[in-house]
């Protein structure tokens, strides 16, 4: 979609990036189909068993991928997927959030999410410190406040809040 | 620097919250945080409602300074909440609420989790199982029902697969020598109301679930899996009352099956802890509002705590082993 | 006409004035009437947060109701569940993440409305189309309770697996993405809905020996990561901001989109009936709202237009959703089945206070049934003038700076996807839809049949074994009798819709289409 036209050698191909796609259907397809396997894809007196209709949807899926890994062989060698430059803030907002991720269980939801608004509002974009300080201290505490005091709402806790008797 | 200031931030005000909660200080064990209850079932089933219940109750009547929150985790026949509450060992501030899946779900599925591995606090009640037929059918009695399922093709509705309702069929199939098409269903008003619609010939429905299709004369008790009848004597449906209802037993049907209404904590739980939640929870069965619950569903309400409510449990685990192991229910793998 | 004098009564109950202590005077006020509009403004702010649905809501709030009489309480329930039905339109049109999950048809066009400018248009067609769904649904529940309640008794397994059916074959057919990219995306969809434990068999299946994959998969974590998560990458993508325009902020939208609304009648009517039929049945309003936007798809003359902005493709789903969940409030009352999770806490509630749901609900707690049908009627009054003073104040927030707004939905997306089943693995599980939603979307694959899949897989299946089960094995269950045959007919008919409607325009001469 994107740079379409464009040059080629600026990102990567539209054409990898789609049979990495299929490829990735074609193995989750693959795990179905052995998973149903193991729960007996037999239809008994009772009607089909555990795994009869994961097997038949596996099974089609990996029909389907065949045809999209073939149509997307077919495709343009020269469109890209997007600009590395693109990928590049893409990337600046995934990497973040699988940290924020990985940091829940460490140091809690609220925690996390203090420094994860104020990684967004210092890096990517500019706001000065009182402002970033207001916003990413602000926003959690008044969140806790809702989900762990008015609606009794038990979310990830860390360290900071076991020390204040949460 | 950002982060130094939120932290003092946030611990000047987090400060101020804990200074105006109190800690007091007393001899006696108590809740310092929000209890939790697990329900290993999902929302709108008996354990959700009594947990809810529960909770309520200790609200209004103020019985415990923290709050109860409950808390679904029904993933995989409730071995979400087991496995949660086996791993939390040493936090006391988690209860689970049982129901017969403690024993059915390892024995069916091979989950690593058993009884021993809780702590018990006390058994709350009982609930009763009860044969319900549709009103418009001709059979008045087991005996009659049991003749006409022999010619065989009867469905039996029930709640889940390889649980209670389908071990009491099983049961049933063994001690009258009859053979029903056992159709599993999500909750127990669901399969009261396939049975009012007859897309099922009969069902095991749990007092609560069916009462207001017999007060509405769509359905017609046959017998209840308890050693002796209800005690219950409010009229219901015309002349009829809890108490009027037949055991099995008597009619010849010899099953008898009840389900654990109960509370368990996580390993490791001191017996101050313990008995703290066991005197809440006599405080609770004191209430209005508990007796009334007991009431609407016909619960048997049997209390038993310590060694007392191990032992039963423990028969109960070589029972569900032996039903299932007969019926075969037992995981393979 | 008993039902108005009772219908009548119940306004009585609602609007009757009671003592109130206030700082220590004792007032006269309609206290249902201010419980209402407390329920409305919790209710809204549930639906906005993902974390807290309204089954999450009530179920918090239920306790907190016991020293309530038992009409004032199921009166700030049920509107506290109104509430929630209209807010979760909200984030779904304004962010494209669904605060509940009967509105994720909505974005599909409410979210591109909001890109180009007309939040306030959306946000108005979403709210006011609830309100008219919802109000068809309660007249029908004044009026024809008791038939419908025998009618819904009909539904067995095999009726039931019908209308999943129908609901599923009216929503896909032909769409712009290549057949087998939709064909794989549904799918996917499917074959993600069976893992966990199997409900029939109470075995596991796909667990591969792991207790993660215990529960399964959850439908709202697909969506909060598929769309919401998704759309955050791709702005990253294509620059920093939102690429909504400041949309109006003054109520003068409100009226403008009114007055564009009448011409849209015959699919309200559609979406009302719909709404209801998916209501009563039960099936629920999730499906509702993927037929309803399905059918409007291939209905209306605007349907190629569909999913860019077209103000019809939010009515459709907004009003067949509130139509089947108003609707899904009958059949517990009348029944004792609750319709939905919601219901089933409301149920709980119900037993709480010795009501006993059920056919004699009607003959011994009239005040209680009929108070509780007006609060619906005025519930629903006092719910769209609270939503539509907000649309201005709402249709704002999109000025707020990406790099404000965007960590801040993130955090919200983690405490819902979290608050879902309190489990972390589905935060993990969040944040690999999300890449897998961006990857799908830029490789052209439809993400609407996936998610439609995900809802309506399990049911089906489950639906579908049941039937099977009870006929030993043989297909013949599902033309049974006229209910479940003609249901499944009209199943093929909107599966192999396009195909038909070719056919009849070949079978007409090769006049060229003048709709086109």
């Amino acid at each position: 979609m994107s740079g379409d036209g464009k040059a080629a050698n600026q990102g990567p191909a539209h054409r990898n990036i789609e049979l990495a796609a299929a490829g990735l259907m074609g193995v989750f397809a693959i795990l179905v189909v052995y998973g149903a396997l193991q729960a007996g894809i037999g239809w008994g007196f009772e009607g089909p068993k555990a795994g009869f209709f994961p097997f038949i949807m596996g099974s089609i899926l990996l029909i389907a991928t065949a045809v999209n890994l073939w149509n997307g062989w077919q495709g343009s060698k020269t469109k890209i997927f997007a600009e590395w430059d693109q990928l590049k803030q893409v990337g600046a907002v995934t990497i973040p959030i699988a940290i924020y991720i990985a940091a829940i269980p460490f140091i809690g939801i609220y925690v996390a999410s203090v420094l994860l608004i104020a990684y967004f509002m210092m890096r990517i974009s500019s706001y000065g410190a009182v402002r970033t300080a207001l916003v990413a201290i602000g926003v959690p505490l008044l969140t806790f406040i809702v989900f762990e005091r008015w609606f009794l709402v038990t979310l990830p806790k860390g360290p900071l809040e076991a020390v204040l008797g949460y | 620097m950002i982060q130094s200031k939120s932290s003092s931030l946030f611990v000047a005000a987090a400060a101020l919250g804990v200074a105006l909660s109190g800690t007091p200080a007393s001899a006696q064990w108590e809740p310092q945080r929000p209890v939790e209850i697990i329900v290993p079932a999902g929302t709108g089933g008996g354990a959700d409602q009594m947990a809810r219940a529960i909770q309520g109750i200790v609200a209004k009547h103020n019985l415990m300074k923290q709050p109860i929150i409950v808390i679904n985790k029904a993933g995989g026949a409730g071995s979400e909440g087991f496995l949660d509450v086996k791993g939390s060992a040493g936090n006391p501030h988690k209860l689970i609420i049982t129901l017969s899946n403690l024993f059915t779900t390892p024995l069916g599925t091979n989950q690593p989790f058993s009884y021993k591995d809780f702590t018990p606090v006390a058994m709350l009640a009982l609930d009763e199982f009860v044969l319900w037929v549709n009103a418009e059918k001709p059979y008045k009695n087991v005996k009659e029902f049991l003749a006409a399922a022999k010619a065989g093709g009867f469905k039996m509705a029930g709640t889940g697969s390889r649980q209670e309702d389908q071990i009491i069929t099983a049961a049933i199939e063994k001690a009258a020598g009859v053979k029903f098409i056992y159709v599993p269903y999500r909750g127990g008003g669901e399969v009261a109301v396939q049975l009012v619609g007859n897309h099922a010939d009969a069902t095991v429905n749990n007092p609560i679930e069916a009462v207001a299709h017999w007060r509405g004369g769509k359905l017609r008790p046959l017998c209840v899996f308890d050693a002796k009848p209800l005690p219950y004597n409010e009229k219901i449906a015309g002349d009829a009352a809890w108490s009027s209802i037949p055991t099995c037993k008597s009619q010849g049907l010899d099953v008898e099956y009840l389900m654990l209404r109960g509370f368990f904590m996580t390993p490791g739980a001191t017996p101050d802890q313990v008995k703290f939640y066991v005197d809440l929870f006599q405080k609770v069965r004191a209430t209005p509002e508990w007796k009334d619950l007991m009431n609407n569903g016909a619960f048997n309400t049997t209390f038993m705590t310590g060694k007392e409510y191990v032992e039963w449990v423990a028969r109960e685990h070589t029972r569900h082993f032996n039903l299932m192991k007969e019926a075969g229910f037992l995981s393979t793998n | 006409m008993a039902e108005f004098v009772n219908l009548f009564n119940g306004f009585a109950t609602v609007l009757a004035f009671q003592d109130v202590n206030i700082f220590g005077t004792t007032l006269s006020l309609p206290f249902n009437v201010f419980i209402m509009i407390v329920g409305i403004v919790l209710g809204v702010i549930i639906g906005v947060l993902p974390g807290l649905g309204g089954a999450n809501g009530v179920a918090i709030l239920l306790p907190l109701t016991f020293s309530m009489q038992p009409t004032s309480a199921i009166i700030l329930l049920s509107c506290i569940y109104w509430g929630a039905l209209f807010g979760g339109a909200i984030t779904s049109i304004l962010f494209n993440i669904p605060g509940e999950p009967w509105s994720v048809a909505t974005t599909f066009d409410g979210y591109p409305m909001a890109q180009q400018g007309k939040a306030g248009e959306a946000l108005t067609a979403a709210f006011t189309s609830s309100f008219i769904g919802a109000f068809f649904a309660v007249i029908m529940i004044t009026l024809l309770a008791p038939m419908v309640a025998a009618f819904a008794l009909r539904f067995g397994a095999a009726e039931k697996f019908a209308v999943y059916f129908l609901a599923f074959a009216s929503f896909v057919g032909l769409s712009k993405e290549p057949p087998f990219k939709t064909l794989a995306a549904m799918l996917i969809g499917f074959a993600l809905a069976t893992f966990g434990t199997d409900h029939m068999t109470g075995s596991l299946r796909l667990t591969f020996g792991t207790e993660i994959l215990l529960p399964g998969f959850d439908f709202l974590i697909a969506v909060i990561g598929l769309f919401g998560i998704g759309e955050i990458l791709l702005t990253m993508e294509e620059g920093l901001k939102f690429k909504g325009k400041d949309a109006k902020i003054n109520l003068r939208v409100v009226l403008q989109t009114w007055a564009k609304l009448p011409q849209y009648w015959w699919t309200y009517l559609r979406s009302c009936v719909i709404g209801c039929w998916m209501g009563i049945t039960p099936a629920g309003a999730t499906p509702a709202s993927f037929m309803s936007y399905g059918i409007a798809k291939r209905v209306s003359k605007n349907g190629k237009n569909f999913g860019n902005g077209e103000i019809e493709g939010v009515i459709a789903p907004e009003t067949a959703a509130h139509a089947a969940g108003k609707s899904a409030l009958l059949p517990m009352l009348a029944l004792g089945v609750p319709g939905s999770p919601t219901a089933a806490v409301l149920l709980g509630g119900l037993l709480i206070w010795n009501l006993q749901p059920g056919p004699m609900l009607f003959v011994e707690n009239k005040e209680f049934v009929w108070g509780l049908i007006a609060s619906m009627y005025l519930g629903n009054v006092v719910g769209l003038i609270i939503v539509l003073t907000c649309v201005p104040l709402l249709a704002a927030i999109l000025r707020i700076p990406f790099g404000i707004i965007a960590p801040i939905i993130l955090m919200f997306c983690a405490i819902g996807a979290y608050t879902v089943r309190n489990s972390f693995f589905d935060v993990i599980m969040m944040l690999a839809f999300g890449v897998l939603g961006y990857l799908l979307k830029k490789t052209n694959y439809p993400l609407a049949p996936l998610v439609l899949a995900m809802v309506l897989g399990d049911r089906a299946e489950e639906a579908f074994r049941q039937a099977l089960v009870g006929s030993g094995g043989s297909l013949g269950v599902f033309f049974a009798n006229g209910l479940v045959s003609s249901i499944m007919l009209l199943g093929f008919i909107a599966l192999f819709w396009s195909v038909i409607s070719a056919g009849i325009s070949r079978v007409r001469g090769v006049k060229p289409a003048t709709a086109g």
